[in-house]
């Protein structure tokens, strides 16, 4: 299998997922080519991290089917193509001793295989993930030691360690201050647009999120949109009125810049006049 | 290699067994307290001395298992044991910490009914509660030569995996690793570890060659891999400070062993106190 030749970096077909007979995910059909940059968007309880858990195999759907690069995702073996940052990735034991590069070389571990150590091209590869997400002062630190939004480009690193061409994200800025997120951001743009790599980043931070990405699409239990980011912003208010109610207040969260206070105000006004009308 | 070990005297075999004893516990130890489950050596050791008791009684009871050495049934108690903990662990999802008493207390229960049933020494009960370096025979230091080969085997081949599985268990999965494979491994490597320590430093102290050194080693540690070394520093200088001690002056060696490495580990704490004092950060 070619992962090259493959046109779709993900293909997910009539997926449904229930838990204690609740439907979480029902009828999700969706598909992602290669060097899209996706912003996976909705509430809380939306069923997106269930969707993430289902996209790599950590979950079996009650139906439907999940491909990763061509590939179902039961028999999918080359995970090293397949980097993950959690959102539960900086929930670790904080006393845990482990170095910035103990940890990134973890993202090479499943790939190197049995008995074998890191060899020199293996240490090469993990400084340079580092370097990638500018932390290299920090490689023989603890990672307890480190502030939230410098664990979470760790985390990345280990994610970009093995090189993959597929980067899922669930709420990887969780818990990191409003300047960091912005740089974090730009990052993964540039990672984008740079090397080529699909992302799929998971989020509720709708206003953050979106002159970034190049698609975006709306969960809540369903898929209620999928597309480009332009076609998203032109049916935004019907989109979030669909899959938020009326009252929900989308962007309450606190950036310091300038361009989403200008966001949060305009979506501000619009709850507003929804509730006088 | 035989020859070699037959050429040994009792007091060598339990120096050779100490300090084999010394390098690995501490390793194993290191992933015990990444994973926060070093309590449950405790619950293997006491269904170690289920097994122990059942070999002495067998050989005692019927003639033709007369060569049976009790270590071994040891094992073989010990490699239950950790499975039905990590079995329990899996039903009790919830309420994880309920498999080390209900393992515990199981082995407690069953050993006194067959201790009770069989007719030996209080000598050789006290020698397996709280070890004796003087009693290893050559067959016990085969024996612990050989599940310390294989269980630095096991440790050497899956060392990248159980670290990354007890870092972050979802990440592990989704790089390739079966958590599952793993953890069945895991059980084994902790149920070799205390069954090979058992004669030396006994039933009652094994916990403390897995905790102790890596205790100690903690407190300097930036990475893993310092846990480890330190550990293993650690345990060897615990081990032969204790069985000079014992010999000096007579006293059970696992005692002597566990009580230089509080010693170490209070030392270790001590030192890691005054340099924070002194060059607060």
């Amino acid at each position: 299998m070619d992962i090259k030749k493959q046109p779709l970096a993900l293909n997910i077909q009539h997926l449904s997922f229930s838990y204690h007979n609740q439907n979480v995910l029902e009828d999700i059909n969706m598909q992602i080519p290669k060097g899209s940059f996706l912003g996976l968007v909705g509430p809380n309880g939306s069923g997106k991290s269930t969707l993430v858990k289902c996209l790599l195999g950590l979950l079996s759907p009650n139906a439907g089917s999940v491909q990763l690069f061509g590939v179902d995702v039961k028999k999918f073996n080359r995970w090293s193509d397949i980097g993950f940052v959690s959102q539960k990735a900086n929930s670790f034991n904080s006393g845990f001793p482990a170095t910035v590069f103990e940890v990134v070389s973890m993202g090479l571990y499943g790939k190197i295989g049995l008995f074998r150590f890191l060899k020199k091209k293996h240490k090469q590869q993990v400084r340079e993930a580092i370097e990638q997400v500018g932390m290299e002062d920090y490689i023989d630190d603890n990672i307890g030691q480190l502030s939230g939004g410098q664990q979470q480009r760790v985390f990345i690193a280990r994610a970009l360690v093995s090189n993959p061409s597929l980067l899922i994200l669930d709420e990887p800025t969780v818990g990191v201050d409003a300047k960091s997120v912005k740089n974090f951001y730009t990052m993964l743009k540039k990672l984008n647009d740079e090397q080529g790599i699909t992302l799929i980043l998971v989020t509720h931070d709708i206003g953050a999120m979106s002159e970034y990405v190049t698609d975006v699409a709306c969960l809540n239990k369903c898929l209620h949109f999928h597309g480009n980011t332009n076609t998203f912003e032109e049916n935004k208010e019907e989109m979030m009125t669909a899959m938020y109610g009326h009252e929900v207040n989308l962007l309450e969260h606190n950036h310091d810049h300038d361009h989403h206070h200008h966001h949060h105000d305009h979506d501000d006004q619009d709850g507003v006049r929804r509730e006088e009308g | 290699m035989m020859d070699l070990l037959q050429q040994l005297t009792f007091l060598e075999r339990g120096i050779l067994a100490g300090l084999i004893i010394g390098f690995i516990c501490p390793v194993v130890g290191a992933f015990l307290l990444v994973r926060r489950m070093t309590i449950i050596s405790e619950g293997l050791s006491h269904i170690t001395l289920t097994g122990i008791a059942a070999g002495v009684f067998m050989s005692q009871s019927t003639a033709f298992l007369g060569f049976i050495n009790p270590l071994y049934t040891g094992l073989i108690f010990s490699l239950v044991g950790s499975l039905l903990v990590e079995k329990l662990r899996q039903i009790y999802k919830h309420f994880q910490e309920l498999a080390i008493p209900i393992i515990l207390s199981s082995g407690i229960g069953l050993s006194a009914i067959i201790i009770s049933l069989s007719s030996s020494s209080y000598t050789e009960w006290y020698n397996y509660l709280f070890g004796s370096i003087v009693t290893v025979s050559l067959n016990d230091l085969l024996f612990i030569l050989i599940t310390g080969i294989v269980a630095m085997l096991l440790i050497a081949a899956f060392y990248k995996e159980l670290l990354s599985i007890s870092f972050d268990q979802e990440f592990a999965s989704t790089s390739g690793i079966s958590v599952k494979k793993m953890n069945f491994l895991f059980a084994v490597l902790i149920a070799l570890v205390i069954s090979m320590s058992m004669k030396v430093i006994g039933i009652l102290l094994v916990g403390a060659m897995v905790t102790l050194p890596v205790a100690a080693s903690m407190q300097f540690a930036k990475s893993f891999r310092q846990v480890v070394v330190g550990g293993i520093l650690f345990g060897e200088t615990a081990i032969i400070g204790g069985i000079m001690l014992s010999y000096f002056f007579n006293i059970a060696t696992g005692g002597m062993v566990v009580v230089t490495g509080v010693v170490l580990m209070i030392v270790a704490v001590l030192i890691k106190q005054l340099k924070t004092n002194i060059n607060p950060s």
